[in-house]
Parts: structure tokens; C-alpha cells; sequence
């Protein structure tokens, strides 16, 4: 049985965050002359990155390889 | 010879020589399926993590997306979304199939679904349908290489490319089949340097001399308003719906892909698959920034009807030659890996799942089909792109994965559950595959289908309401055979085997 089971629920983020586009489908606050729209996105990428980093350092096993 | 096209010889000849000599990378026996295919299921964390972004970050990446943002705008970005998608779900649905696969010996999902299920005529749909899937997919790497063979010119150009684009499938097809997966795997190291280099390159020198990223999003802004057809920015709401059935149902098709799935199993541990989860999203950023050189190329004024040749001419125009070559060598090696690889799987679909049948013994005569069909694969592309019209790529690769999504409900919820019934699931399936072409026809072959829904029309991505149809008729079905009290067929595997 993994521990920390319950870290998996922290990958349901990226899916409500990405799938309402309404929510950033804005031109400001742009960020580097990059409107919301495209950073915001391409942060998620990042921060989706950090979320299955901490996913699999939470459910790592000691016998894991 | 201009530098360029000597860089981009020099580079595929050198990577012709490594997929070569990778037949003896660790003593093996390649006329082991294992072996030959995947590698010996040996690959370690980093040869992972560049044999799968080799595979998911095709040419099609270099070619097709900044060509979307070009003729579409922000429409095409949809591209992005999918890497914060897909990794969370390789997380969980893949990590489960490799164990499995890996206690019982699998190499394709096919395999899975007929020890699952026990049905054989299942066990031919899915396998087909990867078969199937794949077929664009590979043709699809030659539109990348082909709109770079007629940048470049020269003897390149002769013919519409027919000349080059054969040497180098010919190139390709023979070391595929002498190395197997380990030609892919090693070639992919050369592929994904050029690529960083490259796209590192694009993003700090293109933007600057354009005057930043504030005075390309407004003359971007500026053309698409004086344009016929529609393009823009930001999205409409009518494209909301769109842009995110889209993303979600690409995500859930990517790694359904018979290739994925060959370089997942290829994978030394579950260790390795659960790092690359996380590593993997250094490619979606690549990606996002890849996207944005399709805004580049409307703010430098760039004007084609061919939109697979906007990053080419955008290369031509800010490069030195020779770093061009850099660059167009990138695509052309970023379209060799991942066409290999899909041969490759192709192949084990075809000799483990259609002429024979998965038993966890396998004879050396399957190796022998899988190599001889991997030349077939590599015939087929070659023929495929003179025939095929190619006017957006991007959209050949949405409608195979229209195809491949209709395997969710065998392959993956079978992973948890054998609620559904295999002839239920074959019946989804087909409905799924039926529905899903009669959309794509009635929407003349565009990825989205407007259905109309009390009054409302809702503008979706095909492969997502295939499914949903798919999935429901499953159940129906599933429903119904239980009423009547049906076999539910034999599964081999036990619970075990999925930890």
C-alpha cells in the first residue's frame, strides 16, 4: 500500500485550472509583453511540474528503486 | 552546397552511423521481441526522459503548432494546456499499466486487453486502431522534413523533396530494423540537444530583433484584423468549448499512442515512469515557447498559403545560414526518432496482436513480422505524403487521435475494472470509430464538429464526443448482456499484478 495516498488529489489542480478557459482568457496583467492569456498557461506548466514532483516524492516507497 | 544543407547531411549521416551501431548497445539478443522492441525493458530515468519527449515532441511540434497560431491565433495554443494535462495522467494510468505490462510480460496495449478480456476479436480492434492511428502520424513527420527540404533548395528541392525524403526513409527504415528501439533511443540524445539549442536560440534572438514580445503581440494583433479568414489573440467565446474539448481530449489520446506506449514499456522500473511525469513538463514549456514563433512569424511579415513552411522561412530569415542548418536538422532528426518509434510499434501491434495472438511465450517468428511490417510502415509514409493533401497538418494528427481516444474505455478503464463486458466494449468501440469518421466527413475533415444541442451549438473536438458515445454505448450494452446472464470471459491477470 502506498503511503500518502491522498496526494494524488492535488492533480485534479491542473485540470480545473486549464479547462475554464474563461477564467484566463484576458490580455492583462500581461507579463513580459506577454498577455495572461499565454503566461498564465505556460505557468501552469511549471506549476504542474512542482505538483507531480511533490506527488512522487510524497508516495515514494522505501523499497521503490 | 549551401552551409546549411551541409550541416544538416553532416548531422543526419552522423546519426545514421548511431542508429546503426546502437544494435550493440548492451549485449543482447535483438531476435527477442523484448529485445528488439523495447529495448530489454532496460532504460534508465534520463534515457527515458529523451527517448519520450523524443516521442511525444515530434516534428509535428516544430512545424504544426507554430503553424496553427500562424493561420488560427490563439486558437492553436490549445497545444500548451496539454502538458499540465497528460503528466498527471501518464501519473496514474501509466504507472499502472507498466506494472502490469512489466509482471506479465506485455508489449503493446493490445496484449493487455486480450489477457484482461480474454477476446480475440477485441484484442484485433485495438490493435488496428493503433495500427491505423499511426499511419498519419508517420506521414505527418514527413511534412516537417519535407517543408525543410524545399526551404533549403537545391538538389533538396528536386522533385517536391521525393528524392531526399526517400534516402532518408530508406536511411531509417534500415536502421529500425537492424537496431530495433535502441536506434531511436540513442539518436534521440542528438535530437533533443539540437532542439534545446534551437528553440533556446529562436526565443532569445527572434523576439529581440522584433522589438519584444509587447510589439509582436500588437502587429499580430494588427494583421489578423486585416485578414479574410478569422484569427485572433485572444479567444471568442464561441471557441471556449473548442479550445478546451481539445485539450482535454488530446491529453487523454497522447499517451494512447501505440509509440508512447512502446517507449512507457521500454522503461527499466515504475520508478522511472513516475520521475518522468514530473521532468517530462520541461518539453510543454519548450512547446508553449514554440507556439509563440507562429506570432513571430506574422509580426516579421512573413506570407504563405503553406502554413508548414512559416518556421522553415522563419529560420531562413533570422539565422546565419549555418545556424539554420542547426536548425532545420533538428526537424529533420526530430521527425527520424518518433517516425522509428511508431514503426516500431506498429509493428508490435501487427506481429503480437493480428497474426498471432498475445501468450506471454513469444516465438522469434514474431520478431521477424514485426520487422518486416516496420518496413512496410515506413513504405506506407513515404507513398502517403505524395497522395496525401497536407494543407493543415496539424489536423491529420487530430483526426488519428479521434481514433485512438476510442480505446480509452478497453485499455484504461480496464486497468481498474472489468465492469464492461468485451463484446460491450467492442460495440462502443465501433460506434465510437463510425460516429467519429461521419463527424470528421461532415465537417470536412476539420477536428471539430458542431452539434447542436437544444438550440445550442456546441463547437467540440470530435475525438471527446466519440468517446462519450463509445463509453455509453459500452455501458448500455454492458447493462444488457449482464440482464442476460453473458459469459464475461477469462482474465489471466490478478490484482497483484497491478502494483
Amino acid at each position: 500500500m502506498e503511503r500518502n495516498r491522498a496526494a494524488y488529489l492535488l492533480l485534479i489542480l491542473p485540470f480545473v485550472a486549464t479547462l475554464l478557459p474563461w477564467i484566463y482568457n484576458r490580455a492583462e496583467p500581461s507579463l513580459f509583453g506577454l498577455p495572461f492569456f499565454y503566461w498564465y498557461q505556460l505557468a501552469w506548466v511549471v506549476i504542474t511540474a512542482g505538483l507531480l514532483g511533490l506527488v512522487v516524492y510524497l508516495t515514494r516507497r522505501r523499497d521503490d528503486v | 552546397m549551401s552551409s546549411a544543407s551541409i550541416v544538416l547531411v553532416s548531422v543526419v549521416a552522423v546519426v545514421t552511423v548511431m542508429g546503426f551501431l546502437a544494435a550493440r548497445w548492451g549485449r543482447a539478443n535483438l531476435a527477442n521481441l523484448e529485445e528488439w522492441a523495447l529495448g530489454g525493458r532496460r532504460f534508465g530515468t534520463v534515457v527515458s526522459w529523451f527517448l519520450l519527449g523524443g516521442d511525444v515532441y515530434t516534428a509535428y511540434t516544430f512545424i504544426a503548432v507554430p503553424a496553427l497560431m500562424y493561420g488560427a491565433g490563439a486558437l492553436g495554443f490549445f497545444a500548451v494546456p496539454i502538458s499540465p494535462l497528460v503528466y498527471p495522467i501518464v501519473m496514474v494510468v501509466m504507472v499502472r499499466f507498466y506494472c502490469v505490462a512489466r509482471r506479465r510480460g506485455y508489449v503493446t496495449a493490445a496484449d493487455f486487453v486480450r489477457d484482461r478480456f480474454g477476446d480475440r476479436m477485441l484484442e484485433i480492434a485495438i490493435a488496428l486502431t493503433g495500427v491505423v492511428a499511426l499511419m498519419p502520424y508517420i506521414a505527418l513527420q514527413l511534412v516537417g522534413m519535407k517543408a525543410v527540404f524545399l526551404q533549403l533548395g537545391g538538389a533538396f528541392e528536386i522533385a517536391g523533396g521525393l528524392p531526399a525524403l526517400t534516402i532518408a526513409f530508406v536511411l531509417l527504415a534500415g536502421y529500425t530494423y537492424t537496431s530495433g528501439l535502441r536506434g531511436p533511443a540513442l539518436i534521440a540524445f542528438v535530437k533533443d540537444t539540437l532542439i534545446y539549442i534551437t528553440v533556446i536560440a529562436a526565443i532569445i534572438v527572434i523576439p529581440a530583433k522584433l522589438g519584444g514580445w509587447q510589439h509582436i503581440f500588437a502587429a499580430t494583433a494588427r494583421t489578423f484584423a486585416t485578414r479574410s479568414a478569422p484569427a485572433s489573440v485572444l479567444l471568442t467565446g464561441q471557441q471556449y468549448f473548442t479550445f478546451a474539448t481539445r485539450a482535454l481530449g488530446s491529453s487523454l489520446a497522447l499517451f494512447l499512442y501505440p509509440n508512447l506506449i512502446t517507449g512507457v514499456l521500454s522503461a527499466s522500473g515504475k520508478e522511472v515512469i513516475r520521475r518522468n511525469a514530473a521532468l517530462l513538463p520541461a518539453y510543454g514549456l519548450l512547446l508553449g515557447f514554440l507556439a509563440l514563433l507562429g506570432y513571430c512569424a506574422v509580426a516579421a511579415g512573413i506570407v504563405t498559403s503553406d502554413t508548414s513552411r512559416v518556421v522553415p522561412q522563419l529560420f531562413a530569415r533570422f539565422f546565419p545560414d549555418w545556424f539554420a542548418g542547426v536548425a532545420d536538422a533538428a526537424v529533420v532528426v526530430g521527425a527520424l526518432v518518433p517516425a522509428s518509434i511508431m514503426a516500431i510499434s506498429a509493428a508490435n501491434l501487427f506481429a503480437s496482436n493480428v497474426c498471432c495472438q498475445f501468450s506471454p511465450q513469444r516465438t522469434p517468428v514474431e520478431t521477424r513480422i514485426a520487422k518486416g511490417f516496420t518496413i512496410g510502415m515506413c513504405g506506407f509514409g513515404l507513398l502517403a505524403i505524395f497522395f496525401m493533401p497536407v494543407a493543415y497538418a496539424i489536423d491529420f494528427q487530430l483526426l488519428g487521435g479521434c481514433l485512438i481516444l476510442q480505446t480509452l474505455p478497453s485499455f484504461v478503464l480496464g486497468l481498474w475494472t472489468r465492469w464492461f463486458y468485451p463484446r460491450a466494449l467492442l460495440t462502443g468501440w465501433a460506434c465510437g470509430v463510425v460516429a467519429s469518421c461521419a463527424m470528421a466527413y461532415a465537417s470536412h475533415f476539420s477536428p471539430d464538429y458542431s452539434l447542436v444541442i437544444l438550440g445550442a451549438k456546441l463547437t467540440g473536438f470530435i475525438a471527446l464526443y466519440g468517446l462519450i458515445l463509445n463509453l455509453s454505448v459500452a455501458a448500455v450494452a454492458s447493462v444488457l448482456l449482464h440482464a442476460l446472464g453473458t459469459n464475461r470471459g477469462v482474465d489471466s491477470t490478478v490484482a497483484a499484478d497491478y502494483a
